[in-house]
């Protein structure tokens, strides 16, 4: 180590890299030891994205910045590739490993002894999700999207059965077509300017030739909508309810923030490539983001009304905060201003953890009587394991009493945090995009009122939709009170605590979130500072005068 | 040449795009294996057509880069190469298991109802 403050960037995607690469060598059998290291390598994941964080809001990266950079194989830019840690990657690397640990905690519950190798493609979607959040570069972003998509496609298809492999199979086929899209507009965008670099990228777009314009506007389409896709955008999202459904329960719940990974994309492009800096190209797309934007939302609150399960309900919720958050980010792009941005991350992070909780959830409210054993013995039956009991039994560890009232006030908890009502999270962030946007002077009015009433609505649909599951499940439930384990209960309390938490210091994150928005209607600090990072000195010997 | 690589990459993605329309999980696979040859083809045509010019340049001294192809590309083509396919071998997979679990090697792992 010569110095750790500089390669702690890289920590994020390597830590996990090796752990998971590590877990393949043990035995499918030592499940208590890989879950011990998986759990290990999310705690550190947590301290280094935390100490991320914490430098990002305190200026304490190289030269006094609020932005590290770090430059792998020490080639400086636009030659080589970096990697960014800003406000809002550290942000989005926290509430990675905040999601992580949970689900980890979640599959202990005999999860993970479904299927071979969960806890290597855990890893390995951890860092496919910290790559993508770091990167500054087009085609390592790709590189890093087909990390966690193979992570998924293993972990979705975790634990086997007819309706996995069915779901498995058009979530493969759509992720296949939408990275086809995606290297399209990456070499369309590399034709035109010649850089794959974002920062470089965002400096040449006011540059740009009027006849070369077009083109370069068809690339970043291209590449949009392979992130619209895999953020669940109406109408791409019909893979989506199905897939989350079919997916294991710790599974779905890390799989509430890869919607995410689409928006933040999407997000961290518009703001670089078609900000207010952009010359022509500025605003670029906006219309459409608001009007797919709105639209998602429309089709998530029907999907919430109509869904008859609540496994299908929870999907249609993630659709409408990726609808929310993608009409923020046009709303923003035409001209919102920072407050508006800041309001849309708070919302993110708060819908995000609290669909995590709703689908750990849901597995518990929806068991048969007989409890998580009799179903592993099943699913553990169909998959050919010899012997699934091969390492003592913790299934049968600590069962919560009061059952019915603990899940009944988790699920509480989560109703608030997603419908948006006070006093938790949820309520703050609609708060906080709904104030921001009647204040901004740039937005015409009747876009304003139109997502004043949409996001409203949508609030009561989830609300009504919540409280009909609820009224069946808690109220109307008949036989015995399922049997639900402390390692079951435990992620998803730990996860409201997070939203708790959230909104006691409300005025602290949302603070940190306005600076990181300012930071992002800012491209020309973050190009400039990509071209300035320095190489470090002494790790190689110079090159000699190759170039 | 421009206008054979340009048909090709056409007829290839025309071809790919219609099968993964098709209802059989076969037909799917072999159109996402045609489009990713269309779009391999594609990056490629996007470092601009050269013959004959090698992508690396010499050490030292001046070089005239007009005289070498962009090695970019090609790189990117590796990359995309290797992975789609890797990622069309785990879909073989599930495509396999599909047809051993349900009995139907239609995408929705039942036969329409006619």
């Amino acid at each position: 180590m010569i110095d750790t403050g500089l390669h702690l960037i890289i920590a994020p995607v390597l830590i996990p890299f090796l752990t998971g690469a590590l877990m393949l060598l043990y035995d499918d059998r030592q499940r208590r030891a890989k879950l011990a290291i998986s759990l290990g390598s999310a705690a550190a994941l947590l301290v280094v994205a935390i100490e991320l964080m914490v430098r990002a809001k305190t200026f304490a990266f190289a030269g006094g910045s609020d932005t590290g950079y770090y430059l792998l194989g020490n080639w400086t830019a636009p030659f080589g590739i970096v990697l960014v840690a800003d406000r809002l990657s550290a942000m989005m690397l926290v509430l990675t490993a905040l999601l992580a640990i949970p689900a980890l905690i979640y599959s202990a519950a005999g999860w993970h002894r479904q299927g071979q190798h969960f806890q290597s493609m855990f890893q390995f979607l951890l860092m496919g999700l910290n790559g993508a959040f770091l990167t500054g570069d087009l085609f390592n972003l790709f590189v890093f999207f087909e990390v966690l998509l193979a992570a998924s496609y293993g972990l979705l298809l975790h634990g086997s059965g007819q309706l996995r492999i069915r779901a498995g199979l058009h979530y493969i086929a759509i992720n296949l077509a939408a990275s086809l899209l995606f290297l399209i507009g990456v070499s369309l965008i590399y034709g035109v300017t010649g850089t794959l670099n974002m920062a470089h990228l965002s400096r040449m777009v006011a540059g740009l030739a009027e006849s070369e314009r077009p083109l370069f506007h068809a690339g970043a389409v291209f590449m949009g909508l392979a992130f619209l896709v895999k953020a669940g955008i109406w109408p791409l999202s019909f893979w989506l309810p199905t897939t989350y459904m079919a997916g294991a329960a710790p599974v779905a719940a890390m799989f509430a923030i890869m919607t995410k990974v689409g928006i933040y994309v999407i997000l961290r492009l518009t703001m670089l490539l078609f900000g207010p800096a952009a010359g022509a190209s500025a605003g670029f797309g906006s219309d459409l983001l608001i009007a797919a934007g709105m639209a998602t939302v429309a089709f998530g609150l029907l999907g919430v009304l109509a869904s008859q399960g609540l496994g299908r309900m929870a999907a249609h919720l993630v659709l409408i905060s990726s609808g929310t958050l993608l009409t923020v980010n046009g709303l923003v792009l035409a001209g919102g201003g920072e407050k508006l941005l800041a309001g849309g991350m708070f919302y993110l992070v708060s819908s995000v953890v609290a669909t995590s909780a709703l689908f750990l959830l849901l597995e518990p409210m929806s068991r048969e009587e007989g409890g998580i054993a009799a179903m592993l013995a099943l699913t553990a039956d169909a998959y050919g394991l010899d012997d699934p009991e091969d390492d003592g039994a913790p299934e049968v560890g600590l069962a919560i009493p009061g059952t019915l009232t603990v899940l009944g006030l988790a699920f509480g908890g989560c109703l608030l945090a997603l419908a948006g009502l006070p006093p938790l999270s949820g309520f703050i962030g609609k708060v906080a995009i709904l104030s921001a946007a009647l204040g901004s002077a740039n937005l015409a009015p009747g876009l304003v009122w139109s997502l004043i009433a949409l996001l409203l609505v949508a609030g009561l649909a989830t609300l009504i939709g919540l409280i009909r599951i609820g009224i069946q499940t808690f109220w109307a439930a008949e036989g015995t009170v399922p049997k639900v384990l402390a390692v079951e209960i435990a992620p998803v309390v730990a996860l409201l605590g997070m939203i708790g938490l959230m909104t006691i210091e409300a005025q602290d994150t949302l603070r940190y979130m306005e600076s990181a928005a300012s930071a992002l209607h800012r491209p020309t600090i973050y190009s400039a500072g990509v071209f300035e990072a320095a190489r470090s000195e002494g790790i190689l010997p110079e090159p000699e005068t190759t170039e | 040449m421009e206008l054979v690589l340009s048909m090709a990459i056409g007829v290839l993605a025309a071809s790919g795009i219609w099968l993964l329309l098709r209802p059989r999980t076969f037909q799917v696979i072999v159109g996402l294996a045609l489009l990713s040859y269309a779009v391999n083809l594609f990056i490629f045509s996007m470092g601009r057509l050269t013959v004959g010019a090698p992508p690396l340049m010499p050490k030292g001294g001046f070089v005239n880069p007009t005289a070498y192809a962009d090695p970019l590309p090609q790189s990117l083509v590796l990359t995309a190469i290797v992975i789609s396919f890797a990622t069309t071998a785990l879909f073989l997979v599930v495509m396999i298991a599909s047809r051993g679990v349900t009995g139907t090697d239609h995408v929705d792992g039942k036969e329409r109802e006619t």
